[in-house]
């Protein structure tokens, strides 16, 4: 892209009178000589410097320095974080007294972190490497020591100059434009820099433009008020020979100096909305942002110092200072000869754009260009706003075109997309419509209001989309967790049926396995049964034992008949016999009555104790017979059958001696229990010979 | 053949061709509507864009979805305090009526902004305050002291109610200078005649 520079070249094509245009502009009462008449001063160092740790743009510095440490004039204490940020360099050598939260000089008159420093007067400082040859060291060097030295813009902004040196790859930069212009009214901070370091300001103008590639054009853009600094920027620009650095003059308009208006007077290009001038091959840079940069490369030197102006008739000295950074405002206007009693408010910056600072002690930065301490007469507080009586004033001044009165409705009306709708991000504050409105309708304060809110709308709006992602994904992630419980649920359920299945087609397939189980406890549970029944029924019971009673009655009478016909030798046994049966009778008979005796009070627990031995009895058999291996259940059966077997020998015999009419039946179960007998004995021997094989 | 056949039956042959048209037409038209159906509600989406996302169920629906789908369905626009005032009014705009005040039954627009914040000494980790949270900005496990991410969180004080020891505190967030902003200048208008009157009373008029 081709710039065409619209110019009327004047003595020797040095001086040239820019021809371009921009709209509207004000023409407010310069107050510029108050502060002109004597040359830039300095001040003594003060007993404490303040650093704030963000007085840039971007990302706040982080410390380097911890409380207790001597530092050095030129030291850096801070260093930047991330790339859109600037390292901060203490101003004088002393000792840092304090890392906390102070005041900072900001509209808002809130408090940050600051590194302060107790100095020791000695104003030492680190040595600094001085650099001759920067015209031949690579343009990304140079960056980073500019970088590394902190410079950020001290036109008002505070951009770190850094990042405004390295334009977008695909942008190439045909233009290079030092601001000269300071058409605020009172500040002359620029104007005495060009006045008394002309040479520098070449210098820089001739660094940067190495830096970036040697533009086509480099212009210094100054107005027609500074015919002085124009003068001796031109001389300075003939000794030092350098034929392809301009410098541009322009009437004396507010506010030429803005960055898109300056390129519209010196190319006739206007910036599109929401570019950047890179996008347009343009880079600006401010005239002592540029002869900061140019003391960082060639003299080694971070930014530690700035010209500041001084001024208001609430001072007796007004001028411009060379002040330490980090002073506090206080001890600088105190210098001045600050006279309080005639002072309603103090501002930082011009009086068109500048803030009313809240506290004095709130210390001079980077950006500070100015400070005017007005006295009640000079700058009287702005008169309460009317309504607007739509004369029109407001759009006929304004720089950028836009129409004030709109933004100014919508703003009101908190209607933020009709304003935006209305470009009001493309206006740079300049405070034109203010200053001209007659119903004096605090314009520009509605406009930064209505910004800032339209700002805040869009970061609540990224973190209610935040949020919103967030609930949905913890919704999902419950929906999830649900479907899952509920899965497994219905896999507990599948497996369950199915097992109830396989044992249902088991027991369908084999019944018998089924049945031969249950008799297995059947002994205990008769056994229960039984003494259940007998507990149940006292009357049973009592019949019982009536009845042993009868049948012992029964059985004394026939020994007796017998013993009567007895012959007198076998008398004794028969009465032996009658004996017994006494005995046996009287104990049914005690056992009756007893029984009856007790029927009416509780006879269970005697027949409880019994039945539950009983219980216990056949469970331990069961349990017994359970545990024995077959064998064993044999060799017991077989010892048993033996034991019958001796008992039933024995009866045969009694029966044959007495001669029994039950003989055969005797004889008869002899011969079953031998059999048995001879079936165990087989049954046993094969199971040893399998176990001797090991089959069992 | 054919011109002479709708030479012959002029009134015949112009119905039969706007019949044919209609018909294709037809098909054409119901084609697009099966093809290019719109999904979902798009103006529960809008509503849903332009609620808070806090989720804090003031409203009395369980989050901004379900109450967008209300208000899509005809409830009243003025239920949700964390949105205020600014958030009627956008729904107003979108509907296209007039824009009530917040009903105060739902609770009262907060002016500052605040964050839970877990007092940890006293957390006893009992994961109550965890479910609670809509956004997940609670981290912590069983019998673990939680904490709050402050970044996240967005200050629906739901998890107050079932902390059982009362150890969270909704702050407000501290204002830093980035995200300050100028402020809307005072709208008292006077008249000219009562200018010299404001200055030596102050503001008021």
């Amino acid at each position: 892209m081709k710039t065409s520079v619209k110019t009327l070249r004047l003595e020797n094509n040095i001086i040239a009178k820019a021809s371009g245009e921009f709209h509207g502009g004000i023409y407010p009462p310069e107050n510029k000589q108050q502060s002109m008449t004597l040359p830039v001063g300095s001040l003594p160092i003060p007993d404490e410097l303040i650093f704030p740790l963000n007085q840039h743009m971007g990302a706040p510095a982080e410390p380097i320095v911890s409380v207790g440490d001597n530092v050095l004039g030129g030291q850096k204490i801070a260093e930047a974080v991330g790339m859109f940020s600037a390292t901060i360099h203490a101003s004088s050598s002393g000792t840092v007294s304090a890392i906390e939260e102070r005041i900072l000089p900001h509209p808002s008159g809130m408090s940050g972190l600051c590194i302060v420093i107790q100095t020791d007067g000695k104003h030492q400082h680190i040595d600094f490497q001085t650099c001759d040859d920067y015209l031949e060291q690579e343009p990304t060097e140079l960056i980073e020591k500019i970088r590394e030295a902190g410079v950020t813009g001290l036109g008002g902004a505070g951009f770190p100059t850094a990042v405004k040196l390295k334009p977008p790859a695909n942008d190439i930069i045909n233009t290079l434009i030092l601001n000269g212009t300071e058409c605020e009214p009172y500040i002359t901070a620029d104007h005495s820099l060009m006045l008394y370091h002309a040479e520098e300001v070449i210098a820089s103008a001739k660094l940067l433009s190495h830096i970036l590639g040697n533009p086509e054009h480099v212009l210094i853009g100054v107005e027609d008020n500074k015919s002085d600094a124009i003068q001796a920027l031109a001389s300075a620009l003939k000794n030092s020979a350098m034929n392809n650095i301009q410098i541009m003059t322009f009437p004396t308009k507010y506010p030429s100096g803005g960055e898109k208006q300056l390129i519209q007077l010196l190319t006739g290009k206007e910036v599109p909305s929401g570019a950047i001038p890179a996008s347009l091959g343009i880079v600006m840079q401010n005239v002592g942002t540029a002869v900061a940069a140019y003391r960082a490369v060639a003299l080694g030197q971070p930014l530690t110092s700035r010209i500041t102006t001084l001024v208001g008739e609430a001072l007796t000295t007004q001028r411009n200072y060379q002040v330490l950074l980090g002073t506090p405002i206080e001890f600088a206007l105190q210098q001045a000869g600050f006279d309080a009693s005639n002072n309603e408010r103090l501002i930082m910056g011009g009086p068109m754009m500048g803030f009313t600072l809240k506290e004095l002690t709130t210390p001079i930065i980077k950006s500070t260009n100015c400070i005017i301490a007005p006295s009640k007469k000079e700058l009287p507080s702005p008169p309460p706003a009317q309504e607007c009586i739509r004369c029109g004033l407001c759009s006929e001044v304004c720089p950028v075109s836009l129409l004030p009165q709109q933004l100014y409705w919508y703003a009101k009306a908190e209607d933020y997309e009709r304003a935006q709708n209305y470009n009001l991000f493309d206006c740079i504050e300049c405070g034109a419509c203010s200053y001209v409105c007659s119903s004096n309708i605090p314009l520009v304060q509605y406009y930064r209001a209505t910004k800032g809110s339209i700002r805040q709308q869009e970061q609540e709006k990224i973190k209610s989309d935040h949020a919103r992602q967030r609930f949905e994904f913890r919704q999902r992630r419950f929906a999830k967790a649900e479907a899952e419980k509920i899965a497994k649920r219905e896999a507990r359920k599948k497996a369950a049926a199915k097992a109830k299945q396989l044992q249902a087609e088991k027991l369908a397939r084999n019944p018998e396995a089924n049945k031969d189980s249950t008799p297995k406890c059947d002994p205990v549970t008769e056994a229960i049964a039984r003494v259940k029944a007998k507990e149940n029924d006292p009357a049973a019971q009592q019949a019982r034992l009536e009845r042993s009673i009868n049948s012992a009655k029964n059985r004394m009478t026939k020994l007796q008949e017998k013993l009567a016909n007895a012959e007198h030798d076998k008398k004794n046994p028969i009465s032996a016999q009658i004996k017994q049966v006494e005995v046996r009778l009287q104990n049914a008979e005690k056992q009756l009555a007893e029984f009856t005796s007790s029927e009416v009070v509780d006879d269970k627990p005697t027949i409880q104790d019994a039945a539950s031995s009983a219980i216990e009895k056949a469970k331990a058999n069961t349990a017994a017979l359970a545990n024995m291996s077959e064998k064993e259940k044999l060799e017991k059966q077989l010892t048993s059958l033996k034991q019958r077997l001796k008992k039933a020998h024995q009866r045969l015999a009694d029966a044959e001696q007495e001669n029994n009419e039950h003989l055969d039946a005797f004889k008869n179960s002899v011969t079953k229990l031998e059999q048995k007998l001879k079936d165990t004995q087989t049954q046993l021997s094969a199971s040893t010979k399998a176990d001797k094989y090991g089959l069992n | 053949m054919m011109i002479a056949l709708i030479l012959q039956y002029p009134v015949i042959s112009a119905v039969i061709a706007l019949g044919g048209l209609a018909l294709i037409f037809g098909a054409v038209l119901g084609f697009a509507a099966v093809q290019f159906k719109v999904e979902g509600d798009p103006i529960v989406e809008q509503l849903d864009a332009l609620l808070p996302q806090t989720q804090c169920g003031q409203c009395g629906h369980p989050g901004c979805r379900p109450y967008a789908e209300g208000i899509a369905n005809g409830e009243a626009i003025n239920k949700c305090p964390p949105g205020g005032q600014t958030t009627i009014n956008a729904i107003a705009d979108l509907l296209g009526i007039d824009a009530p005040s917040l009903d105060e039954e739902h609770g009262e627009e907060a002016d500052i902004k605040t964050v839970a914040f877990i007092r940890e000494d006293e957390c006893i980790g009992c994961t109550k305050c965890i479910q609670a949270c809509p956004v997940d900005a609670i981290l912590g496990a069983a019998k673990q002291m939680h904490t709050v991410i402050a970044d996240e969180c967005t200050g629906c004080d739901l998890c107050v109610e079932p902390c059982p020891v009362d150890c969270i505190d909704m702050i407000p967030v501290k204002q830093s200078i980035s995200d300050w902003k100028w402020t809307t200048p005072n709208t008292n208008h006077i008249i000219a005649t009562d200018k010299g009157l404001s200055l030596t009373e102050g503001q008021t008029v």
